[in-house]
């Protein structure tokens, strides 16, 4: 029960992971991914418990609205780089957080329950659909376009690439992902409140994306797993833990900066692809 | 060419103004089809701002830049460049953690669908894999193919623009300085391939200041200075234009 716990944490958090990694994929750092978990989680759990849906479908719908939203919040975000793209991002997050806070219809801030329990199978059946999704696509002509638009977006433009198509669109898929994440959540722990979907659940997100790594999707799920183990493995520090888990980051970043996985660590793992 | 069909790129009265800086004062000129057109002047004069108007980087202040007769003027960058003008930059810029051969992958968005372009590349448009090795071939680049494009020597960085440039099959490329920094055989390499890019049908607008360089290779030369044009012509004429002279003379003074 136990380890079931913490696998679902895992497969939660991967989903998380991946939604900052598409977006990061184009050069855009979003510090507000949970607010789009917080959409998912609370649509999703308004269409099975008030409109009677199945989850399936209620995750579905729940992504796709998220991904309109992402969308919209893609369209601003193109005027803003680096640094100032992370706090109107960051901010957006805090927007949506404090939305429910305030939102009475569906609990405010006192919360939302009535969902009925999700498997630990059923949410690693998400995250692992999501992961192959995008490790298929990494190996697409559409991951070369992305990789031109984040490394120089004005030669990107000038060989006929729509910087702005794909960066809007990376936005939109981000959302849907994150929305997925939060539907599970939701389900999983069968209460929700605005404070599940906080700041520092987007920093969550990032971490787990910089630590495994930050230029393959395989990095999202080493950097799930390494987040949500190594501070259990240091219990044993009690109060120290988690200055122990900062230390490890640290050195982590700067021994190695792409984090634990890259494209040369997983040629290495498995030599027979030659990509 | 008949009178009736227009010329393969037209820049009409364009001006481009930076604050109250003329970069470009009512430039016209034209690029006829399959003919290697040379843009040349003294440092400043306004050549890659020509560029960088003509590919939609900047926005023209006034006037229009038609391609075969249809106005591009102030389209994004993306669509001027599906249109059919591609280019190259004076300080390269390739794409880093790419091969060669994926830089000539990436170039060809338009031969798939969204959907197409979404799976693994295997699965791609043959003809897409049939054009890269087409033009890996043409440029002498298929020993490198699986090299990251911005290790390479520089003379082969260069190559590989050009090839990047034209995998699209453009009806104008834009080089900017394509020899600069470059030895006299590496120099006779890209002018070789630009003659048989002419023969292919290729129009070439060239910026370049190695005036024995452009000499030999240009069909028709025209001399910006200060963001005005002040000669054109066959190179044979406008090497003994007196403004010319003056505008390089004055500035070697």
């Amino acid at each position: 029960m136990y380890y079931a716990g913490l696998l679902s944490d895992i497969g939660i958090l991967l989903l998380g992971a991946l939604s900052v990694y598409i977006i990061l994929a184009t050069g855009q750092l979003s510090l507000g991914n949970a607010g789009f978990m917080g959409i998912g989680a609370y649509f999703t759990s308004y269409l099975t418990v008030v409109v009677g849906l199945p989850i399936t479908a209620a995750l579905i719908v729940a992504a796709l609205v998220s991904g309109v939203i992402g969308v919209l919040v893609g369209f601003p975000a193109l005027r803003l780089k680096g640094i100032y793209l992370a706090m109107a991002t960051l901010g957006f997050g805090e927007m949506v957080r404090s939305f429910f806070q305030n939102f009475d219809a569906m609990g405010g801030s006192g919360g939302f329950h009535g969902m009925r329990h999700v498997s630990t199978g059923y949410i690693w059946s998400w995250a692992a659909i999501v992961l192959v999704v995008i490790m298929l696509i990494e190996a697409s002509p559409i991951w070369l376009e992305i990789r031109a638009v984040r490394d120089d977006e004005t030669a990107a433009g000038l060989v006929g690439l729509n910087p702005t198509e794909i960066k809007v669109g990376a936005f939109g898929c981000g959302a849907a992902v994150a929305a997925i994440a939060g539907g599970l959540f939701a389900h999983h722990h069968v209460y929700i409140e605005p404070n599940n979907f906080s700041f520092e659940r987007s920093i969550d997100f990032v971490l787990a994306v910089i630590l495994g790594g930050s230029t393959v999707a395989p990095g999202a799920l080493a950097g799930a797993v390494m987040l949500v183990i190594l501070p259990e493995y240091l219990r044993f520090l009690a109060d120290w833990r988690f200055a122990a888990f900062g230390a490890l980051l640290i050195g982590m970043l700067l021994v190695r900066r792409q984090g634990l996985l890259d494209r040369a660590l997983l040629r290495f793992a498995l030599p027979r692809s030659r990509a | 060419m008949s009178m009736t069909t227009p010329p393969r790129l037209r820049l009409d009265h364009v001006t481009k103004t930076f604050g109250g800086v003329h970069a470009l004062s009512d430039l016209s000129l034209e690029v006829a089809h399959g003919q290697i057109v040379g843009l040349i002047g003294p440092n400043g004069a306004g050549k890659t701002t020509t560029f960088n108007v003509i590919t939609g980087a900047y926005r023209a202040s006034s006037g229009t830049v038609l391609l075969d007769g249809h106005a591009v003027t102030s389209e994004p960058s993306h669509r001027i460049a599906r249109a059919g003008i591609m280019r190259t930059f004076q300080n390269i810029r390739l794409f880093s953690d790419m091969t060669v051969w994926e830089h000539l992958l990436v170039a060809q968005p338009h031969t798939g669908s969204f959907a197409r372009r979404l799976l693994p590349m295997r699965f791609s448009n043959p003809k897409t894999i049939e054009r890269a090795e087409e033009v890996l071939e043409f440029f002498g680049l298929g020993e490198v193919r699986n090299r990251m494009a911005r290790s390479l020597p520089y003379g082969l960085q260069r190559k590989v623009e050009m090839a990047r440039a034209v995998t699209a099959r453009p009806k104008l490329l834009l080089l900017d300085e394509p020899v600069a920094g470059m030895n006299h055989d590496e120099a006779e390499t890209i002018r070789n391939l630009m003659l048989r890019l002419r023969e292919g049908g290729l129009s070439i607008l060239l910026i370049e200041h190695d005036m024995a360089f452009v000499m030999n290779l240009c069909d028709h030369l025209y001399v910006l200075d200060f963001g005005v044009l002040i000669a054109q012509g066959k190179p044979d004429e406008v090497r003994v234009n007196p403004a010319v002279l003056d505008a390089y003379l004055g500035q070697a003074a």
